[in-house]
């Protein structure tokens, strides 16, 4: 029963938004089925369909992880978007310091500084709460502002390649580069930039699902975010909790610099995020805050953000923008209580009646 | 340093404060009722987006700008709804309404303009007027104050009119009970939810304003995006302003000398040392400075109390 709701509702969210933008898209002159069959059916032919849909799912699994682990501790991190940010250039910043080191050493100390990045990123307001008690959204969303401009202050003035037009670091050491996953797969060709990070992701998606319910860091976590009180009379310190649940949000949103650095530019590119990190909170709420509904709600954003390129193409008046729209209004659906729309509900019949 | 503390630096100042001050006075409403407002930025979105098209078609600012306010009134009026009656999360619904208007607005100025993302230019003299533009004898001597838009006097007279309703009339005094202490504002009969409503409801429709004065006033057409953040900045002056009118009015003013000095500094001004003053750090300030003044480090900045909690009647 309990498995069926959880499944349920955020499949009749995503029901109801894409009914909601049918309307939109109806209003505007255009066929819904046709923007449909192209927002979502281009994303399953084989190899480009595929390949770029498992690309584009890597940060949102990273971000819907982030989210979803500061959820669970009651927390919720805004800042996925900063701390990718700074995970990201700093990153890159290890791989252009350390281009001349072998891959053996510089891969490792890349993927940990994106992880170590992220964490201190996450870790400031979750401490800025502990300690002083004030709000982690407020702060994360000021610390995304702060992150992005940070990152592209030392582009701008210390690592761009003097003369080159666009805001990106030089490249880093090929030693640093993670393989494709066409090396591997026949028929996938390398220009596809799905790369060792999605399998990184899966593995993301495992460690989170251990550490929240089967070791005593997550059940602290967890029992923190169900009843503050309860947790704290029954001797955990909510504190450590607070930053320790946004230090693993922020390392896991940080590692969306593996796929981005390591894995496709090779370089850090002034914004590069489509929202990722805010994203990432439809993500986490859609996937009910669990690893395998986080991997299943990135997947579907991942082919909506693929489809939108054919609708743009396609249709005569519809254009990209639609997956922001349906995103934002899954994120408004699925927020909704259900307890609060079914009396709702009721009280309606009632008056009919 | 002489050339950019000039009279052009003030003008620029309360130019960029302008939308600041509407979206942080829509702001207040929402919080000191005890609704987080994260939706800001897509509020302004919202308003600059109708008031761009509304005026294109009406060839009158004032219409743009009212259509714009119902837009923002309309919008918050559906965040109301999910967060009061629907009792969703405020921070993740306001999250979603900011990205909803990322995308609408660009999807319908495709269909209806047929170019993503942006409205076609208004000419000028359909565009929100200044104080000389709009009254050509008033003041003839103080072309110093005239020149500034009538946004930003109306945005004046507006923090000087929340501070009265907030402080001097009953319904300022129900709204900040609700926003301290529903349960206590409840059993004196204050219906909380609904005050609430209007609260949030009045938010957007400050906040369109401030958008209409984004894509009517100081540019002349809507572009993707073209809120950049302000309404987070607005947040910021909020929080900073300590959720009090004239304060906030300050902060948005102080923000808005930042970046209006990132605009004139590029290029002029130099550190010692010769190099260019990095503009990354002048608009981090904003930001910098809410984190430093929420922890407490100058003054202590407290939320209005039941700020974030839906207010559920005992049964």
């Amino acid at each position: 029963m309990k498995l069926l709701r959880e499944v349920l509702y955020p499949l009749i969210a995503v029901l109801a938004a894409f009914i909601i933008g049918g309307i939109v898209v109806l209003l505007i002159g255009d066929s819904p089925i046709q923007t449909y069959r192209l927002l979502i059916g281009s994303a399953f032919s084989w190899p480009d369909g595929i390949g770029y849909t498992l690309f584009n799912a890597t940060p949102l699994i990273f971000t819907g992880l982030a989210v979803a682990v500061a959820f669970r501790c009651g927390l919720l991190n805004i800042g996925a978007e900063g701390q990718l940010y700074i995970a990201a250039f700093a990153t890159a910043w290890v791989g252009i310091k350390f281009a001349g080191l072998s891959a053996w050493l510089l891969l490792p100390m890349c993927c940990l500084t994106a992880v170590l990045a992220g964490a201190i990123w996450g870790g400031i307001p979750g401490l800025l709460k502990a300690r002083f008690g004030s709000h982690e959204v407020i702060n994360t969303i000021m610390l995304n502002f702060i992150a992005v401009a940070l990152a592209g202050y030392f582009t701008q003035y210390h690592y761009k390649a003097p003369g080159d037009p666009i805001m990106e670091t030089v490249p880093i050491g090929s030693g640093a580069h993670i393989a494709r996953l066409g090396k591997f797969i026949p028929g996938l060709p390398e220009r596809i930039p799905v790369n060792l990070a999605f399998i990184i992701a899966i593995l993301a998606c495992v460690f989170v699902y251990v550490l929240l319910w089967k070791t005593k860091w997550g059940y602290e976590i967890r029992a923190t975010g169900a009843n503050p009180s309860a947790a704290e009379y029954g001797g955990i310190s909510i504190r450590k909790q607070i930053i320790l649940a946004m230090a693993i949000s922020g390392g896991l949103a940080g590692m969306v610099g593996i796929n981005e650095v390591l894995g496709y530019r090779y370089r850090y590119y002034d914004g590069f995020s489509a929202n990722y990190g805010f994203v990432g909170i439809a993500v986490a709420l859609l996937g009910r805050n669990h690893p395998v509904g986080v991997f299943l709600a990135a997947i579907l954003f991942a082919i909506l953000l693929r489809g939108g390129i054919f609708v743009d193409a396609y249709t005569i008046h519809v254009s990209k923008d639609i997956v922001d729209m349906l995103q934002g209004i899954v994120i408004i659906l699925v927020a909704l209580r259900p307890d609060a729309i079914f009396g709702s509900l009721k009280k309606l019949s009632k008056a009919k009646a | 340093m002489r050339q950019i503390l000039t009279l052009s630096l003030v003008f620029s100042t309360i130019r960029l404060a302008t939308p600041l001050v509407l979206a942080a006075l829509g702001g207040l409403y929402s919080e000191r009722s005890g609704v987080i407002n994260i939706a800001l930025e897509g509020l302004l979105l919202a308003g600059a987006f109708t008031a761009a098209s509304v005026t294109y078609y009406a060839h009158n600012p004032w219409v743009g700008m009212g259509a714009a306010m119902l837009a923002g009134a309309f919008v918050a009026y559906i965040l109301a709804l999910a967060c009061i009656r629907f009792r969703a999360d405020q921070v993740v619904t306001g999250t979603g309404i900011n990205i909803l208007f990322i995308g609408l607005p660009a999807v319908l100025s495709g269909a209806i303009f047929l170019s993503s993302g942006s409205t076609p230019q208004i000419p000028k003299e359909n565009l929100l007027p200044t104080v000389s533009g709009l009254l050509p004898g008033f003041m003839p001597h103080w072309r110093i104050l005239t020149e500034v838009s009538m946004m930003s006097l109306l945005a004046l007279i507006l923090v000087l009119l929340t501070r009265y309703v907030l402080y001097r009339t009953p319904f300022g005094l129900r709204l900040r009970a609700v926003g301290e202490n529903p349960e206590a504002a409840d059993a004196a009969g204050v219906a909380v939810n609904r005050i609430r409503y209007v609260g949030v409801v009045l938010s957007g429709a400050l906040a369109g304003i401030g958008g209409a004065y984004l894509s009517i006033g100081q540019s002349s057409l809507f572009t993707r995006n073209m809120a950049a953040g302000r309404g987070f900045i607005a947040l910021a002056a909020l929080i900073f302003g300590k959720w009090r009118p004239v304060q906030t009015m300050l902060a948005c003013l102080l923000f808005g000398l930042a970046d209006a000095l990132t605009i004139q500094m590029q290029g002029v001004a130099k550190l010692p040392s010769g190099e260019d003053i990095p503009v990354q750090f002048i608009q981090m300030i904003p930001y910098v400075v809410t984190i430093v003044v929420l922890a407490g480090f100058i003054g202590q900045s407290r939320a209005p109390r039941a700020l974030g909690t839906p207010y559920q009647k005992e049964r």
